[in-house]
């Protein structure tokens, strides 16, 4: 028992979760390290939370970063952070990331699959419609999912589907997806932000061209790159969209983002300066959410060039990092500890009891004795463009392998063109990961045997045989199981040493709430903030 | 006259000789940089297919000069093509962001030139004086700070600390003009200060560079103010080296904004430009290039011809 089992400071924390300056995740932290159960904690939050009612009216002025000009509405190119806020918007998705980071209903009110989960049939919901007044049909979903399938799909989501056999129509309001080999996460794709559903035309093509929609809002004006002003779609299928009007305003510039947050040009904003986080919490007038998402910085290393073809260097250099100064220094204490298997506790099927790998020097230079390869000199490719931080932190990796007798030789890449001339390129560099929703996404993605991604050229049977089971099995328990041991696998052959998974910060003003439940998928709320928040009156 | 008409026709002319040299070494200048648009629009998320499908989509595969050629081809009968991006035409494309980034200019530019040039002829009227030092010391200040930290200060106290205007400088055609001034006053307030003082000292050098003539001596001997010396008989004469240093400062207020737009998030052309180099969008690069050429080629153009006019013995050659 700690000094904060004080009544006093339980209630401070009650007050402060009715006031909503702490997320739910938070609040159950202190409340157990305060010596309460979490069913207790999580009871006491229902009854703080309950209290916030959502009220109806106002319009939100959004501040979001990463608007370019070039942006459209073609789903397949949908790229920059601007236009997946809009996305989530104004057009609709089969299947969504709720505020507890389960899957639930958007389109689709229900799915099932054959037990070898080859087919799936998805329901669509029958008071959902399009702007235009046409309802959501079979053929709309059909039409939306074939601009990113084929040879000639210019979509970066092709990969996604690329499994997909066919897509059938089983009535006006039911398909089937076909699959060549079993997913069991076929539902979980669909929230990917590519995904949208459009309307379709005549000739089954996809009509995306128009910014039609099915989502929460309707645009009324929109200028890629500068902003867009939309308004409820009255007879939106889903519970929410509480304010009565929307305007997302792209601020690229952080200070410009936070000094509209500050003056209160704008009611919330995304993507918060790290630096200046501490400076922005004094505000009375300001809250923050602060929430642990599936984004990873990763560090993958060749594993078939040496010196990277010794497992026991690559437990070596994995061993000489102190996670937690680079989490305090670099991301300013927003960021979870990684344990070197990508699979952050945002996600799914996460396994909780894997021990988390120290900052060890000693046991790094036993390593490399043991295979001859003391005083190992490697170099490490990275640039500013990475994420804010990449350099600092590499020179700091550099600075704690010393210790361990490594020569880390930082190699500062041009930020242009990082990801066409450096990564998968270089034996060793520096990269970030957007979130992904499921362990096998992220896995084969990047870590299966054959991927055209596999950054780390990594080759694990054992890995690759459980890859290919857990996909196609439905039972959760085993497949947890099967994912656990995999992470074990990454973690002690793997290549990839993975520092940190980033947290989503963003601020909102107090006249904003919310449940202080966040979905982990986007920043503000999985990019649904628009029909998840409201204005306290 | 018919001298200044076949000067205008001449320097025109040189003029499309720059542009067309000037959008070779932009076309090739996009070449060079590392990745290509089929990748930069995908992003990480794309396949190998993909990109070949896209690129062949935007006509990608054709070599260099081909493709050049067919962009000039198209760009002589007034036809800039279409953003490889988004499919608009780059004319719809950049329009009304230039209109913005011309309003903004001349709203900058109607400010900083009176104010330059009366503080010019002031300072050079009161020089070595406490006014003249300070007027100096202030101007040379705001143009060596960088713009976006000047536009930063200026938030922090027109914005922040006094609410007097806004941080955001978001215009709409909804807005009434005064409104829209109001909006945009604090990035024009920026770019004044960051041109005046190259005005300003340039109208002080020149005039006192000519109260050592002879017949401004005369002019005061035989009893002229000391005002009116420097206003009517000074700064007629000086006037070509200011009229260059204007020309000069107004290109910049076009072409050297991207940043100030940025911090006051004005939807100027700047940030086009930089969109589409980040996106290697070549034909709407090529269009905002070639629009900044030409301003500086018809702003010393403009420049040369009023200092002609201003001076009669270049008006009237023997």
């Amino acid at each position: 028992m700690t000094k904060s089992t004080t009544p006093e400071s339980m209630e401070r924390l009650v007050e402060a979760a009715k006031r909503g300056r702490v997320s739910r995740r938070a609040f159950m932290n202190y409340a157990m390290a305060a010596g309460i159960t979490s069913t207790t904690a999580s009871g006491l939050w229902t009854t703080t939370a309950a209290q916030a009612a959502p009220q109806k009216g106002g319009t939100f002025r959004l501040g979001t970063h990463d608007g370019n000009t070039s942006d459209s509405h073609d789903p397949g190119t949908y790229l920059s952070f601007s236009i997946i806020q809009l996305a989530h918007t104004y057009r609709s998705y089969l299947t969504l990331i709720t505020p507890e980071n389960d899957l639930g209903p958007d389109i689709a009110e229900s799915w099932e699959a054959t037990p070898d989960a080859k087919n799936w049939t998805f329901k669509i919901n029958k008071n959902a419609s399009f702007h235009s007044g046409k309802p959501v049909t079979a053929d709309d979903v059909i039409a939306s999912m074939n601009l990113h399938r084929g040879e000639d799909s210019t979509s970066a989501a092709t990969a996604l589907l690329k499994d997909v056999d066919d897509i059938v129509k089983d009535d006006e309001h039911t398909v089937t997806f076909k699959l060549a080999s079993g997913n069991a996460d076929l539902p979980w794709l669909m929230t990917d932000y590519h995904l949208a559903i459009v309307p379709g035309n005549e000739d089954g093509s996809a009509n995306w061209q128009s910014g039609d929609g099915s989502g929460p809002y309707k645009i009324v004006d929109n200028q890629f790159g500068v902003g867009a002003q939309l308004v409820r779609h009255e007879g939106w299928h889903l519970e929410g969209a509480y304010f009565d009007a929307v305007e997302l305003v792209v601020l690229n510039d952080p200070n410009a983002r936070q000094t509209a947050l500050v003056t209160g040009d704008v009611d919330a904003v995304t993507q918060l300066e790290l630096k200046t986080l501490s400076l922005l919490q004094r505000s009375p007038d300001i809250e923050i959410d602060n929430v642990p998402s599936a984004a990873a910085i990763t560090m993958p290393m060749f594993c078939d060039q040496a010196p990277f073809d010794n497992v026991d260097v690559r437990n070596a250099l994995k061993l000489s990092l102190n996670r937690q100064e680079i989490i305090d220094k670099i991301a300013f204490g927003t960021a979870t500890m990684a344990n070197d298997f990508h699979h952050s506790p945002a996600m799914p099927y996460w396994p909780d009891d894997i021990e988390q790998r120290p900052y060890d020097p000693d046991q790094a230079k036993s390593l490399l004795k043991k295979a001859g390869a003391e005083g190992l000199s490697v170099s490490l490719s990275t640039a500013d463009s990475v994420f804010s931080g990449a350099v600092d932190m590499c020179v700091l990796y550099a600075e704690h392998a010393k210790a361990a007798g490594i020569d880390i030789k930082v190699q500062r890449e041009p930020n242009d063109g990082y990801y066409s001339d450096v990564w998968l390129k270089k034996p060793w560099c520096t990269v970030q990961w957007g979130a992904r929703p499921t362990p096998d996404v992220m896995y084969s993605l990047a870590y299966k045997d054959d991927a055209a991604w596999n950054e780390s050229h990594w080759q694990n049977e054992r890995f690759n045989v459980l890859l290919r089971q857990a996909k196609s099995e439905l039972d959760q328990d085993k497949r947890a199981e099967m994912y656990r041991e995999m992470a074990i696998l990454a973690k002690d052959d793997g290549g990839t040493v993975i520092p940190m998974f980033t947290n989503f910060v963003y601020a909102r003003r107090s006249n904003v709430k919310h449940t202080g439940k966040l979905a982990a998928s986007w920043q503000c709320d999985g990019a649904r903030a628009c029909s998840r928040w409201w204005f306290e009156s | 006259m018919n001298d200044v008409l076949s000067i205008i026709v001449k320097r025109l002319g040189l003029g499309l000789v720059t542009l067309l040299i000037i959008s070779i070494l932009i076309f090739f200048a996009v070449e060079l940089l590392p990745g290509d648009i089929a990748q930069a629009v995908l992003g990480m998320g794309a396949t190998e297919e993909n990109l070949a499908a896209l690129r062949e989509r935007m006509g990608l595969n054709d070599p260099a000069p081909v493709r050049y050629l067919d962009w000039l081809a198209g760009a002589v009968t007034g036809d800039f093509g279409v953003s490889l991006v988004t499919g608009e035409s780059v004319a719809s494309r950049i329009g009304p962001r230039f209109v913005n980034t011309l309003f903004l200019a001349s709203y900058a530019a109607v400010i900083a030139v009176p104010v330059a040039i009366i503080l010019g002829v002031i300072v050079a009227l009161l020089r070595e004086s406490i006014f003249d030092r300070v007027a100096n010391v202030v101007t040379l200040t705001f143009i060596s700070s960088p713009e976006f930290f000047l536009g930063y200060i200026l938030i922090l106290y027109f914005a922040v600390q006094t609410g007097w205007f806004p941080s955001l400088a978001r215009i709409d055609d909804g807005m009434s003009f005064l409104e829209v001034l109001e909006r945009t006053f604090l990035p024009a307030l920026t770019m004044v200060l960051v041109v005046t003082a190259h005005m300003m000292r340039m109208t002080r050098a020149s005039i006192i560079n000519l109260l050592a003539s002879p017949y401004i001596e005369m002019a005061r001997l035989k009893g002229v103010p000391a005002w009116k010396v420097i206003v009517k008989h000074a700064l007629p004469n000086a006037w070509a080296p200011i009229i260059n240093v204007v020309a000069l400062n107004l290109a910049y207020l076009i072409t050297g904004v991207v940043l100030v737009e940025v911090v006051f998030v004005y939807p100027g052309i700047g940030q086009t430009l930089v969109d589409a180099v980040s996106k290697r969008d070549f034909p709407v690069v090529q269009a905002c290039c070639l629009i900044f050429a030409a301003t500086f080629i018809l702003l010393n153009l403009a420049a040369d011809i009023g200092a002609i006019l201003t001076n009669p013995r270049l008006r009237h050659p023997k």
